[in-house]
């Protein structure tokens, strides 16, 4: 029906997209940065692939359980840092990240080591992956233009203001927090479930960098520009397979020149469906 | 609850320090319910911090607050909004890059109740929430005069729009008491005077309660019945505006030559 090359290309897509998405809410709309997403994708690939493996749990059952699992561990980890200000809550992602892949490098018993962890059943055929990426970003959406969506923005543009219009700070940067850890942990499990075969190498630094890159290249505070910028970042590379070694080096070079050139990224604040309303230049999105 | 023998807001003995310095020393306030009251004194004086201990941005060091005689002393921000206090910044605080309704939608959901789940299926009780919050919100623009600019995005709005529009976005959380911080900063004397206006009707229209930071003596005299002068975070007088402008340590601290 399809052949395998459009296959990969197509979950690999859809899987980043979901992971994306969640960054997206957390960084676009909650203004959180986190360099640590790739240890929640981490989280749920391996919860995911053992709840496949060793307990033979159905193929959805554990994708929700991957998701479940890095949503839990973000409650916690947020109760701790989500106070601390900008640069250091994204300090202690960063090292959140590092610790979950080292700790799955060392759990040589639960995970297989750095050889990986094997025997996990196919399961993510590119439809599968098509679909869930749909239904996440119609929960994104759903969920941003609701009055969760509305407080995150409003937290975004001025926390001060937000507080004394009745927003509770904490709780919605938590649940924006969560949101993105959720989304990564689905994306994670789906994954797995795709390569058959995970090991800790595949979420480490530079994948949580590639997601928060990905995020501003789309534009913060659009969901659609997360999607196409997914999209330009994971196409690219698979149809120049020969410089593939020099990803992250383009991905550096883009985003300092969107950052001179067009700060607000592909989309900035826009929704694609925006662009073609004739008073464009005045709508507003980021929850509208 | 508001009976005239409650005060809305009461403070006791506040004081706030921060280090060495003292920006509220021993402030005492009792404003009833329906007043319009002014809070003015030289820059530094400490008023804005007087504001900040109210709604719960800072903490206050000493002393009670109380809010319809229930103590709010250690209270958090979105706690105060919920409970019935609303207030706009000195430097306007809009959310900028949001449009013009969205503001005031903002403001308007914090009483706005439907889950995560609605939220995200679009159930009923999330449409037909959704369509009565903007409703609302337009409602409140309208009371200010914002309803044609309801698309446009906040921070493009011209300077004395972006204070009418934080005012609607106060509004629209439905308080008790507003506190509003220098609503006149800026205006020349035309402008206050349109503000006034604004202001009583708003105070007529709506059952609140005003408690205002202004520096335009004009602004202060039109509107408030009693006001509170500051100088150093201490009060230097209390009264009626007439009386507080006859006494001499008022004239001397502020209001200088121009009386």
């Amino acid at each position: 029906m399809i052949n395998s090359f459009y296959e990969g290309v197509i979950v690999t897509c859809c899987v980043n997209i979901i992971a994306v998405l969640g960054m997206s809410v957390l960084t676009g709309f909650t203004r959180l940065f986190s360099f640590g997403n790739a240890g929640f994708m981490a989280i749920g690939a391996y919860t995911a692939a053992i709840c496949s493996v060793q307990f033979h749990l159905p193929f959805a059952l554990s994708i929700i359980c991957g998701a479940v699992a890095a949503g839990i561990v973000a409650y916690l980890l947020g109760s701790l840092t989500i106070r601390l200000r900008g640069d250091y809550f994204l300090i202690s992602c960063l090292g959140f990240g590092e610790c979950v892949r080292v700790l799955f490098l060392y759990l040589r018993d639960i995970t297989g080591g750095a050889t990986g962890y094997t025997g996990i059943p196919f399961r993510t055929t590119w439809v599968v992956a098509l679909v869930c990426a749909i239904a996440a970003f119609i929960i994104a959406w759903n969920l941003i233009h609701s009055r969760y969506g509305q407080a995150f923005s409003a937290i975004r543009e001025n926390e001060v203001a937000a507080a004394a219009n009745g927003i509770d700070v904490v709780k919605y940067k938590k649940m924006s927090f969560v949101f993105s850890a959720i989304f990564a942990g689905w994306a994670g499990g789906l994954y797995a479930h795709y390569l058959r075969h995970i090991t800790p190498v595949l979420f480490n630094l530079p994948k949580s960098c590639e997601l928060v890159i990905t995020t501003v290249l789309g534009g913060l505070g659009s969901l659609t520009g997360s999607v196409l910028a997914t999209l330009v970042v994971q196409l690219l590379p698979e149809f120049f397979r020969k410089f593939s070694e020099y990803r992250m080096l383009a991905y550096g070079i883009a985003v300092v020149l969107v950052i001179l050139l067009r700060p607000a990224g592909l989309m900035g604040y826009k929704e694609f469906p925006d662009l073609f309303k004739k008073s464009g230049k005045k709508k507003s999105t980021g929850g509208a | 609850m508001s009976n005239n023998s409650t005060p809305l807001l009461e403070m006791k003995g506040v004081e706030k320090h921060f280090g060495g310095v003292r920006a509220i020393d021993r402030f005492d306030l009792r404003i009833m319910p329906r007043d319009i009251y002014g809070l003015i004194g030289p820059n530094g004086a400490g008023k804005t911090t007087i504001f900040n201990t109210i709604t719960g941005i800072y903490q206050a060091d000493e002393g009670q607050i109380l809010f319809e005689g229930k103590d709010i002393t250690k209270i958090k921000p979105h706690e105060a909004a919920a409970l019935g206090i609303a207030r706009t910044f000195q430097n306007i605080r809009l959310f900028e890059n949001l449009s013009v309704k969205m503001n005031v939608i903002i403001a308007c959901n914090m009483h706005n109740r439907y889950s995560v789940a609605e939220a995200i299926l679009r159930l009923p009780r999330y449409r037909k929430v959704t369509k009565a919050i903007e409703e609302r919100a337009i409602g409140f623009l309208e009371s200010v005069g914002l309803a044609d600019k309801a698309d446009d995005i906040a921070g493009s709005l011209p300077y004395g729009h972006q204070r009418k529009l934080e005012i609607a976005r106060a509004m629209a959380t439905d308080p008790k008491l507003l506190l509003l911080d220098e609503p006149a900063a800026g205006m020349n004397e035309e402008e206050s005077l349109e503000l006034v206006d604004f202001l009583k009707k708003l105070h007529h229209d709506n059952p609140i309660t005003i408690l205002m930071i202004e520096h335009h003596m004009d602004v202060v005299s039109r509107l408030c019945e009693q006001c509170t002068v500051l100088d150093f975070g201490r009060t230097l007088a209390q009264g009626t505006v007439e009386e507080v402008k006859q006494n001499e340590s008022v004239v001397a601290a502020y209001l200088g030559g121009e009386l």
